[in-house]
């Protein structure tokens, strides 16, 4: 078959990863075009839930089902993005016995494992929790990373002959005699890996087929592609809060039928605070508000209690792509359906050539990707097997963790049991380089040779690198490791290029950091300007500002004074006195 | 025993340090109290008085800046003759160790980020880096380290227009060492000069470190390398380098752990004994006792024992934000945590910060006010108590960090808090 379909599928979060690499498993031509990073939009931005089912076991049982199949198909495929935390639904006095009695019979119903633990029991698991807790049901609940999880999926499709391409916004989609026939990009920096200071270029991507795949921003795509009918994405604001460890080791959810701050979802070395339901009109321009964070841990410590005087390191903010089909009219953003539509557009707005996939939910996103392909592949008539269920992503090969990992490469066991645990099947690829390999971020006890390895998967962009490798997320914020992460790029990338990256890196952390600033996370933040501004005069750097410097204006020591007066006379004693 | 003298000293920083040298020089006893290591030890070790007032512009001469600073500046407060009298001060406690004082002048030193930064006064190892000197330089990193790369500081230094010729090299440091070693450790081997394994032979490692460096010097005729250059016997490890080398070498100033910045604790606490200054370390400070507007005592915690602590006057030299001296609370807003002295701060925490990183922070203004006598003021804008004074970061009102000129701010209100402070515990004593 030389004459293989090329499908370009818009949106680099997890379901547009999961989308190209079926496709392109399954032998079609694939490019894959996002507006920012990987990851950029929603699925950057939810805290990290692998989903049991057991949320949605009462309200809406056919995505609880979903949950469940899925949940399993990737602590299977995508071992090393996920931990088996286990789940907790937690009933306090005040939440209804007839609730609890619904989630248990519905995680029943959806073929959801389901224990009920006494209040002891609970606290045997979860010693933090309330003490003046009823009950919990046990559900298998898990902690999985997004950015690791799509970075995978988009390394398997690229594997597979695909094209990504990151930093390409669409600016149009390409039309002829009404059939949507490829789309326009702007590559900020050049097609291929981001590089800060490379000019942007526009390149018109032909295709056979069109899916789009941007959640929350898909109603922007409907209307480049002049539908008739507008993309009703209802976006949702959510706020999430990290805290500076993991007060819990189990994903601990409120046990009622729904509300805002009941979730706490272990992840990494920190817990995640989650979250709250309020529609907005721009999913990247919303206010973030103080009401918000408040409320995650006020409300939150009535199930941990510990979390009220803890350390928050952050907050962050995502937007849900719920979508409702039109005439539906949930009043409440809140009730909106979980599930997944897709949309035909040639049916629905009689324009061929595109399907958008909207609504549904990341732990979902393989199904929804399998199913978009089914479409896809029956367009052309081809019949291929979806086998993303079964092969597992890059890094989840057969593997079993070798202690020698650690002695082999030189790193402290701790350091290097972090790495193996990140990199999975990949890490004798990633840590075997030449020359000594340093850590570089102490908090996430991240290497020299996993900042390389991130850097020649994304090129300058620094917070792609950090996504990939969790470097500058921990406590102390990337104080200690922006720019030894800059000084990373040097190598590759010239001096202009590194600081650019640097200082967008520093000015991305400082975003989330803001909401934390109280406390220990403010004299945390105050050490950073310090060593940031005192210390390295990063603020006033003459290099990177418009600033004015008369260098002769300055003392120029008193080995050059001695000598007449003129700097820059060899006094082998240079500056010093007195120490000879 | 009771506790008893003429001035007690809260907080062992520059501040607290030079506040009860100070007033140990008044002839009071002065007792200084210290929990925590100070931050000091985390600084770079460059003693900034006024780099910057609003513009990015570096400022040359920052006593011909002190006037245009805002009225409630310490600065201000405090007075120029007090800047003067503060690095007077210090020219003293640090001897030669230092550099600067033979000029009003600020010095541009490159730091680690490959940015120059005004300062008044540099540690004399620091000396031959100094931005206004046309010698050619040469910046070595190591690969072994990652908090700077040689030859992306000198692109950057490059950049900045510096009037000399610089160029960067990335080395490897002579000897075995684990994957994970931190600077301490390539200090050590340097300070003891530990035999290494070097090219088949066995060296010591400050000769090792120069044969590895010397094929890169070329015209260079100053070397910078990372502050690691021992610990005590810094200037040993400097000048034996030199020899080999046949340059200057300099050390670049760097972040914790900050070599620099130890030193110059190590030297600040050696003052501090030889003026005859008690010091109580490791036991904090948890409360106080006051009758009306003085002071009687501080209560030191002792391993969970209370102790008073009593003293004519008091010097609170806790330090910032960063030495914990001002503390915060999600609900409480921003507070002092010893004496409860007033802190000015706005009521809604989304009003601390600045939306850019490098923005107009004002959290960094966040601090004590103080009257012409470094006494803390209330509310009112009335002494908190006659008898306590504040000196270093508690004290608010500027932004030090964005003016560099946290160091000359803890000095000028050092020495007028510790000489108040000792002259007003003698007037006590006639009168009682």
């Amino acid at each position: 078959m030389n004459n293989k379909p090329h499908i370009v599928v818009i949106g680099g979060g997890s379901t547009g990863c999961g989308i190209a690499r079926d496709l392109a498993m399954r032998g079609l031509e694939v490019t894959l075009v996002e507006q920012g990073n990987l990851t950029h939009g929603t699925t950057g931005r939810m805290h990290g839930l692998l989903h049991s089912g057991g949320r949605y076991a009462v309200a809406d049982q056919i995505a609880a089902e979903e949950c469940i199949d899925e949940n399993r198909i990737l602590r299977d495929i995508a071992s090393h993005c996920v931990e088996m935390t286990g789940g907790l639904f937690v009933k306090r006095p005040e939440d209804t016995e007839e609730y609890f009695q619904k989630k248990l019979e519905g995680c029943k119903e959806c073929n959801i494992p389901a224990e009920v633990l006494s209040a002891e029991e609970a606290r045997e698991i979860e010693p933090y929790l309330a003490r003046d807790i009823d009950k919990a049901i046990k559900v298998p609940d898990g902690a999985i990373d997004p950015f690791r999880l799509c970075v995978a999926n988009a390394a398997s499709a690229e594997e597979h002959g695909a094209r990504i391409e990151t930093h390409a916004p669409v600016v149009d989609i390409l039309k002829e005699d009404g059939e949507v026939v490829g789309v326009e990009v702007e590559h900020e920096t050049g097609p291929g890996k981001r590089v800060h200071r490379e000019p942007g270029t526009r390149e018109e991507i032909h295709a056979d087929y069109v899916v789009n795949a941007t959640g929350a921003w898909a109603g922007r795509i409907g209307e480049m592609a002049g539908l008739e009918q507008e993309i009703a994405v209802r976006p949702g604001k959510g706020v999430m809060t990290i805290m500076n460890t993991r007060q819990v080791d189990t994903v601990v959810n409120r046990c009622k039928p729904k509300g805002d701050a009941d979730i706490v979802v272990p992840h990494e070395t920190t817990a995640i605070l989650g979250t709250t339901d309020v529609e907005v009109d721009d999913p990247e321009d919303y206010p973030e508000e103080q009401w918000e964070v408040d409320l995650m841990i006020d409300t939150l410590s009535e199930l941990v209690p510990i979390l009220k005087e803890a350390r928050t390191i952050r907050s962050f903010w995502g937007v849900r792509p719920l979508y409702e089909p039109p005439d539906t009219g949930t009043s409440d953003s809140t009730d909106i359906t979980r599930r997944y539509f897709l949309l035909d557009h040639e049916n629905r707005d009689n324009v061929k050539g595109m399907t958008s996939i909207v609504g549904g939910k990341f732990t979902t996103y393989r199904l929804m990707a399998e199913e978009i392909s089914d479409h896809v592949c029956e367009k052309f008539g081809i019949d291929a097997e979806c086998e993303t269920a079964d092969v597992p992503l890059p890094g989840s090969e057969d593997f079993t963790i070798l202690d020698d990992y650690m002695e082999q490469y030189g790193i402290r066991s701790p350091i290097g049991r972090r790495s193996t645990q990140r990199l999975g099947s990949r890490t004798d690829e990633v840590l075997d380089i030449d020359g000594p390999n340093p850590t570089v971020c102490e908090c996430e006890a991240v290497t020299r040779a996993e900042i390389k390895d991130g850097i020649e998967g994304s090129g300058s962009d620094l917070n792609a690198v950090r996504l990939r490798t969790r470097a500058s997320m921990g406590n102390c914020q990337g104080a200690f490791c922006c720019h030894r992460m800059a000084a990373e790029l040097y190598d590759e990338y010239d001096e202009p290029i590194a600081y650019d990256a640097w200082d967008e890196l520093y000015q991305e952390r400082w975003k989330g950091e803001r909401h934390a600033l109280w406390g220990t996370q403010l004299s945390q933040a105050a050490l950073k300007y310090s060593l940031h501004a005192t210390t390295m005069n990063r603020d006033k750097d003459a290099a990177t500002t418009d600033a004015v410097v008369d260098f002769a204006a300055f003392d120029s020591g008193t080995a050059a004074g001695a000598a007449g007066g003129a700097a820059g006379t060899a006094a082998t004693d240079g500056g010093r006195t007195g120490d000879d | 025993m009771a506790i008893r003298e003429d001035v007690i000293v809260i907080g062992g920083g520059l501040a607290g340090s030079v506040a009860a040298i100070e007033a140990a020089e008044t002839g009071a006893s002065v007792r200084l109290v210290t929990y925590k290591k100070s931050t000091l030890r985390h600084a770079s070790g460059l003693i900034d008085v006024l780099g910057y007032n609003g513009s990015d512009d570096p400022i040359a001469d920052p006593f011909a800046a002190l006037d245009e600073l805002p009225d409630d500046h310490p600065y201000s407060v405090a007075g120029e003759a007090a800047v003067r009298d503060g690095l007077d001060r210090f020219d003293e406690i640090v001897g030669d160790s230092y550099q600067g004082g033979h000029t009003d002048t600020n010095a541009l030193i490159p730091t680690f980020s490959g940015a120059v930064k005004p300062t008044a006064r540099y540690p004399a190892g620091a000396a031959a880096g100094i931005a206004s000197d046309d010698r050619p330089m040469l910046v070595v990193g190591f690969e072994a380290m990652t908090e700077y790369n040689g030859a992306m500081v000198a692109d950057h230094l490059e950049a900045a227009g510096v009037p000399f010729d610089v160029e960067g090299v990335e080395c490897s440091f002579p000897g075995e060492y684990v994957n994970d070693s931190r600077v301490t450790r390539f200090a050590k081997r340097l300070e003891i000069n530990e035999n290494v394994d070097y090219d088949g032979q066995l060296m010591g490692a400050r000769e090792a470190l120069a044969a590895e460096i010397e094929p890169h010097v070329g015209d260079a005729q100053r070397v910078g390398l990372p502050a690691f250059l021992g610990d005590d016997h810094t200037d040993e490890v400097r000048t034996d380098l030199e020899r080999h080398l046949g340059v200057d070498v300099f050390e670049i100033p760097m972040g914790p752990p900050s070599y620099p910045g130890i030193r110059l604790s190590d030297h600040l606490k050696d003052a501090v004994d030889a003026a005859g200054v008690r010091i109580s370390a490791g036991n904090p400070v948890v409360g106080f006792e006051a009758d009306d507007s003085e002071i009687q005592s501080v209560t030191v915690d002792s391993k969970g024992r209370e102790v008073p602590y009593h003293a004519e006057e008091f010097i609170l030299a806790t330090g910032g934000l960063v030495g914990k001296g001002i503390d915060s609370d999600r609900e409480e807003g921003v507070n002092e945590p010893i004496f409860d002295c007033h802190i000015p701060h706005p009521e809604d925490r989304y009003d601390w910060f600045d939306e850019q990183a490098f923005g107009d922070q004002p959290f960094a203004h966040f601090g004590v006010r103080v009257d012409e006598t470094m006494r803390p003021l209330d509310a009112d804008d009335a002494p908190e108590f006659d008898n306590l004074r504040a000196a270093g970061g508690v004290i608010g009102g500027g932004d030090t960090v964005a003016e560099k000129s946290q160091s000359g701010v803890s000095l000028a209100t050092a020495v007028v808090a510790g000489e108040r402070a000792g002259e007003q515990a003698a007037k006590h004593e006639v009168h009682q």
